[in-house]
């Protein structure tokens, strides 16, 4: 079974509560090394995404997350609105036209809403960013793809993958964004981007599950 | 015309204070545009706000940013991808740090020196000591 312009609708809808319920979960863990106000930004961005969403949500995947990046890019006013607005847009032009998404569909938007988070933020893998939790996820829904086991196993590994990516962000010292004015005591803290990014991911493989 | 400038800060306060300070020095032969604050009036940046600015000072001569924290470096990015739909005049953004950046940056835009010379005038801002008796 792909992913259908139905099931996509229905993910940024469930993204747009699962962050609004984790709202206080994920400014907390900016609060220690950021801003403390990832969690604000990120639900205030997707309740925004959800006024655009009907207009657009009988259009094809792409013209979907087109609109998610546009609206995330004009309504988050810290870093996640460029980069998450970067990601859903390079998904949005890789998924163009199409109204089903199969297993290498998805290999392909998770590859380049990773090099776009990459390129608008300058990062690599071991900065302590939320390239940490997509990296292992697209790394998983790649050996998923080439083992053909099929797209719900596919998007729970790539889950999984970001998830352990993201408890790997704990001991790393930032290097990018507000954390890195800590230095040494960014360490010991989950990152909250990395915590977002697996968050988005999780609620696709529940959803296609 | 000379070399406009965009004041790109988290704060619009911040923003604004480093623009007056820049305009002291520019002398009203500087533009000089503000972006400060997100789309709804908090701490952060805004593409749109930025966007803006860039078109409000766009001319031949080119304009060089200057910005605050962290994600203003992106913002002003998309800002500019998006500023060059409408205008192909060069635009830098200078590492500069923001309030000696843009005030010598009016000092050099002000005499009608090139967007490269402001830009490198501005990045020297860098190397400026502040006080001869910073180990105190």
């Amino acid at each position: 079974m792909p992913i259908t312009t139905e099931d996509t609708v229905r993910w940024i809808n469930q993204v747009a509560l699962v962050l609004h319920e984790n709202r206080e979960f994920l400014t907390q863990l900016d609060s220690p090394i950021g801003d403390a106000d990832h969690g604000i930004n990120m639900d205030r961005g997707f309740k925004a995404v959800l006024e655009k969403l009907p207009a657009v949500a009988a259009m094809d995947i792409g013209s979907i997350l087109k609109t998610v990046g546009t609206t995330l890019v004009s309504t988050v006013g810290g870093a996640s609105g460029p980069l998450y607005g970067t990601a859903f847009l390079r998904a949005g032009m890789a998924t163009s036209g199409k109204h089903e998404l199969y297993e290498a569909d998805v290999v392909n938007l998770l590859e380049v809403a990773l090099e776009g988070v990459k390129a608008r933020g300058k990062a690599q893998p071991g900065e302590k960013t939320m390239v940490d939790a997509l990296t292992p996820a697209l790394a998983a829904a790649k050996e998923a793809e080439a083992k053909n086991l099929g797209l719900s196993e596919l998007l729970r590994r790539a889950s999984e993958g970001a998830e352990k990516g993201m408890k790997a962000t704990i001991p790393m010292l930032a290097t990018k964004g507000r954390a890195s004015y800590l230095g040494e005591r960014s360490i010991g803290h989950q990152d909250p981007g990395a915590t977002s990014s697996w968050l988005i991911l999780k609620t696709l493989a529940d959803i296609c599950g | 015309m000379a070399v406009g400038l965009v004041i790109v800060s988290h704060s619009a306060r911040l923003a604004e204070g480093v623009a007056e300070l820049a305009e002291q020095m520019a002398q009203g032969k500087v533009g000089i545009a503000v972006a400060g604050g997100s789309s709804d009036g908090r701490l952060g940046t805004s593409v749109e706000k930025i966007t803006a600015a860039l078109r409000q000072v766009d001319g031949p001569d080119g304009i060089l940013v200057l910005l605050d924290l962290g994600s203003a470096v992106m913002a002003t990015e998309m800002a500019v991808e998006a500023f060059r739909q409408d205008s192909l005049h060069p635009v830098l953004i200078s590492p500069a740090p923001l309030v000696e950046g843009a005030v010598i940056a009016a000092v050099e835009a002000s005499i009608g020196n090139s967007l490269q010379e402001v830009a490198e005038a501005a990045a020297s801002a860098y190397t400026l000591p502040k006080s001869h008796t910073s180990n105190v």
